[in-house]
C-alpha cells in the first residue's frame, strides 16, 4: 500500500517536471499534476480548540479558553509529511533553499526545515502543479490531527508564583514519552489517526502558518490580541511550541529549558475551492518557467 | 614494559597471599559501593572517626553508548560503566584502596591516574592491567579537595582514553568538614557530581557521524578529529540531555547544594542561570578560602572544582558552561528543578508584556526638530 503510494507520487513529480518545460501542453496528462492520491479530505466538523499563543488574565499567565470551533469547509491535507526526496526536487529546481543539515533517507520525512523553507516548497509545488498548496493554520492542523492533537493547557495555580507554571510545563514535557530516537523514521512508523493522517505526533513536528500572538483574556473569555509576531510561527506535534521562522533545528540548551521538537518538518493543505479547475487548466497552458 | 607489569602482578599476587598486606596499617576498613553520577555515595561531611582504609571496587567497561538525540553511537570507555566515573568521597588522612578490574570482555589495557594521589604518575605506573586482570592500589589522601582521576595508559592512548570517557573525580573532605573563609562550618543538603566530557566523533563524507564496531576501529579517525581540538560534542554526564527532563537534578528552596564539576581534558566555565555560587572552590582545593557570590567559575582542564549554592527561588535553573555555543550547540546543559515558594522581593514581573504605549511610539517615529529656535 505504502510502496504503491510512493511510486505514484514519484511518477507524478517526475512527469510534472518535463511538462513544465514543454511549451505545448501535453493532453491527457493533467490528472497526474496534482497528487490527489496522497491527500485526505476531511468533511466539515467541530473541534474543541485552544488558541495558540501567550495569554494572560488580569496580568497573570493563563490558558486560552477551550472553545468549540466549527470548520465549515472541507479540509484537504497531505496524508503524510513531505519527504526528503520531495523537498530535494524543489531545491534541485532552485526554488527551495538547500538544507545544510544532513538529511535522512530520501523516502523519510524532510527534517531540518524552517518555516521559510516550507513556505518556499508550498509555493514551488503550487507552481508546478497549478494547485494552491500552503501550510495549514494551527486550527486546521488541530482539526486534522483529531484525537492526536495535544492540548497544551497548564495548571494555572498560584497567581503569585510564576515558578509553578514553569515547573508544571517542564514536568509535562519531560514526562512525555520520546518516540524512539530523533532520527527520521520511515513514513507510517507512528501509525495513522482516525482520519488516516500518518505520523501525527511522531518524532517530526510540523510547521503551521499561524503567527505567534499575545493576548489578554477578558472576564467573558473573549481574547483581545495585543501583539502578532509573524517572525515566530506555531509548530505542532507531540506538543505545541513556537519557533522563529528561519530556525531549522529547534534545539534546547542554555536558557531555553523546555523540551524542543526532535525535528522540524511539514505537510501541506491544498485549497479545493471553486477556482481549482481553472487554476489547473491555466497551469497546463502556462509556458515553461523554472 | 611487559616485564615490569609481570613483576607488579607477581608482587600483588604475593601480597594478596600474605595476611600482612591487609593488616599492615592496623586501621579499620570500610567498603563503599560507588553510585553513578550525578549522585554520590552516602558519606559523612565532617567525621569524628579516625583515619580508615576506604575500599572501592572500580570495574572498567568498554561499551557503545548513544551520546545525543540524533542517536549518534559512540565507543565509550568507562570507569564503572558511567561517564564520568563515580565520585569517591573520603576524608583527609584516609587511605583509598581501589581494586581496579579490567574484565576479559574489554579489548584494551587500562590504568588509573589519581590527581589526588602522590607518586608513580598518580598510580598509573602501578595499575596498568590487561583484559582479564585486576589490580589493587592504595594511596593516602594527604590533601583535601576535589581531584580528577583518569586513565593514562601511555602515549597517544592517554588522551584518547580520556576523551572516550575515562575520567572521574575524588572528593577528599577535611575531617572537620567544609569551612568558609572565616572558619565557619559549611554544610550541604545535597551533593551532585557533574563530569564534563569533550567528545570527538568522526563524520563520513556526507557529514554524518560515523559508528564503529569497537574502540579500536574508531581510533584512527577519532585521533584525526582530536587533533583539530574542536569537539563535536561537549556534554555533562556522557550524553546531550543526560541531566535534563526526567533526569534533571532536583532541590528545594532553602537547601544548600554542593556541585562538584570535573573536566579531565579541557577548560570549562560553569554558570548557574538564575543563581550563583555562594562559596566556590574554583581550583577545587578545600584548604584554600572559597570565593563568594560568583556568577561564573573556571574549571581548568585536568581539574575539578566545587560550588556551594543555597537555592532561594523556585523554578527551572539551567547549569551550563558559559561558552554558550558549547552549552546550546554542543550539549553542555544540565537543569535543576527547584520546588518551593516564590519570593516576590527577589523578583517580580511588575507588568506583563504589553504593547509599547502609543505616545512613546509616536515620539520615536517623529523626533522633535533639533535645529529650531
Amino acid at each position: 500500500m505504502l510502496a504503491a503510494i510512493k511510486f505514484r507520487i514519484g511518477l507524478a513529480v517526475a512527469l510534472a517536471a518535463p511538462l513544465a518545460l514543454a511549451s505545448v501542453p501535453a493532453s491527457g496528462q493533467g490528472a497526474v499534476l496534482g497528487p490527489d492520491f496522497e491527500m485526505i479530505t476531511l468533511a466539515p466538523g467541530i473541534i474543541s480548540y485552544r488558541a495558540a499563543g501567550d495569554f494572560s488574565r488580569t496580568g497573570r499567565p493563563a490558558n486560552a479558553p477551550l472553545r468549540a470551533v466549527r470548520i465549515d469547509k472541507p479540509l484537504t491535507i497531505m496524508a503524510r509529511q513531505v519527504t526528503a526526496a520531495e523537498y530535494a526536487r524543489c531545491s534541485a529546481a532552485g526554488a527551495c533553499p538547500r538544507l545544510p543539515m544532513s538529511q535522512s533517507e530520501p523516502d523519510r520525512p524532510a527534517v531540518g526545515v524552517s518555516w521559510r523553507d516550507a513556505a518556499a516548497y508550498a509555493a514551488w509545488l503550487s507552481r508546478e502543479t497549478g494547485e494552491r498548496f500552503r501550510l495549514p493554520t494551527d486550527q486546521e492542523w488541530a482539526f486534522a490531527a483529531g484525537s492526536r492533537f495535544a492540548d497544551d493547557a497548564l495548571p494555572e495555580g498560584d497567581p503569585n508564583d510564576p515558578a509553578r507554571r514553569w515547573l508544571a510545563r517542564y514536568d509535562a514535557e519531560s514526562e512525555r514519552a520520546r518516540p524512539v530516537d530523533a532520527a527520521p523514521q520511515p513514513i507510517g512508523t507512528f501509525g495513522a489517526n482516525e482520519h488516516g493522517l500518518l505520523d501525527i505526533g511522531g518524532n517530526v513536528w510540523e510547521w503551521t502558518d499561524t503567527c505567534f500572538i499575545r493576548g489578554t483574556i477578558a472576564a467573558s473569555g473573549e481574547i483581545s490580541t495585543t501583539l502578532v509576531n509573524c517572525g515566530v510561527r506555531v509548530v505542532e506535534g507531540a506538543h505545541r511550541t513556537y519557533v522563529t521562522d528561519f530556525i531549522r533545528d529547534a534545539r534546547a540548551g542554555g536558557c531555553a529549558v523546555g523540551t524542543p521538537p526532535s525535528n522540524l518538518g511539514f505537510r501541506l493543505v491544498r485549497e479545493d475551492d471553486a477556482l481549482r479547475p481553472l487554476r489547473r487548466l491555466l497551469a497546463r497552458l502556462r509556458p515553461a518557467t523554472s | 614494559m611487559i616485564s615490569k607489569r609481570a613483576t607488579w602482578a607477581a608482587a600483588i599476587a604475593l601480597a594478596l597471599a600474605s595476611p600482612a598486606f591487609a593488616d599492615d596499617l592496623k586501621l579499620p576498613r570500610q567498603q563503599v559501593d560507588l553510585v553513578a553520577p550525578p549522585f554520590v555515595h552516602a558519606h559523612e561531611q565532617a567525621t569524628k572517626q579516625g583515619p580508615k582504609i576506604i575500599e572501592f571496587r572500580l570495574v572498567i567497561e568498554e561499551k557503545e553508548i548513544v551520546i545525543d538525540e540524533a542517536g549518534t553511537r559512540f565507543q565509550a570507555m568507562t570507569f564503572g560503566g558511567s561517564m564520568p566515573g563515580p565520585l569517591m568521597v573520603v576524608h583527609e588522612g584516609d587511605y583509598v584502596e581501589v581494586t581496579l578490574v579490567n574484565p576479559e570482555t574489554n579489548t584494551m589495557p587500562h590504568n588509573i591516574d589519581f590527581h589526588s594521589a602522590t607518586g608513580a604518575l598518580g598510580g598509573g605506573e602501578l595499575t596498568l592491567i590487561n583484559p582479564g586482570e585486576q589490580v589493587v592500589l592504595r594511596w593516602k589522601a594527604t590533601r583535601s579537595g576535589v581531584f580528577v582521576y583518569h586513565c593514562a595508559p601511555g602515549g597517544p592512548m592517554t588522551p584518547w582514553h580520556v576523551v572516550s570517557g575515562m575520567s572521574g573525580a575524588v572528593m577528599v573532605l577535611p575531617r572537620d568538614g567544609l569551612k568558609d573563609g572565616a572558619g565557619k562550618a559549611l554544610k550541604y543538603d545535597r551533593v551532585y557530581y557533574i563530569g564534563e566530557n569533550d567528545l570527538y566523533v568522526p563524520r563520513d563524507a556526507k557529514g554524518k557521524f560515523k559508528a564503529y564496531a569497537s574502540p579500536g576501529d574508531a581510533y584512527a579517525d577519532t585521533a584525526e578529529v582530536m587533533r583539530t581540538l574542536t569537539p563535536t560534542h561537549v556534554v555533562f554526564n556522557g550524553k546531550v540531555g543526560a541531566l535534563t527532563g526526567k533526569n534533571a537534578m532536583t532541590a528545594k528552596v532553602g537547601e544548600n547544594v554542593l556541585i562538584v564539576h570535573s573536566q579531565a581534558n579541557r577548560d570549562s566555565r560553569p554558570h548557574l542561570i538564575g543563581g550563583h555560587g555562594d562559596y566556590v572552590w574554583e581550583t577545587g582545593k578545600f584548604a584554600n578560602r572559597p570565593e563568594t557570590n560568583l556568577e561564573t567559575w573556571f574549571i581548568r582542564g585536568g581539574s575539578a572544582g566545587a560550588a556551594l549554592y543555597r537555592f532561594v527561588q523556585p523554578g527551572i535553573y539551567a547549569y551550563v558552561t558559559h561558552n554558550l555555543i558549547e552549552a546550546v550547540e554542543l550539549g553542555a546543559t544540565a537543569h535543576f528543578k527547584v520546588e518551593g515558594d516564590w519570593n516576590n522581593d527577589l523578583m517580580l514581573q511588575v507588568k506583563p508584556p504589553e504593547p509599547v504605549p502609543p505616545a512613546k511610539l509616536g515620539a520615536l517615529e517623529k523626533p522633535a526638530p533639533r535645529h529650531q529656535h
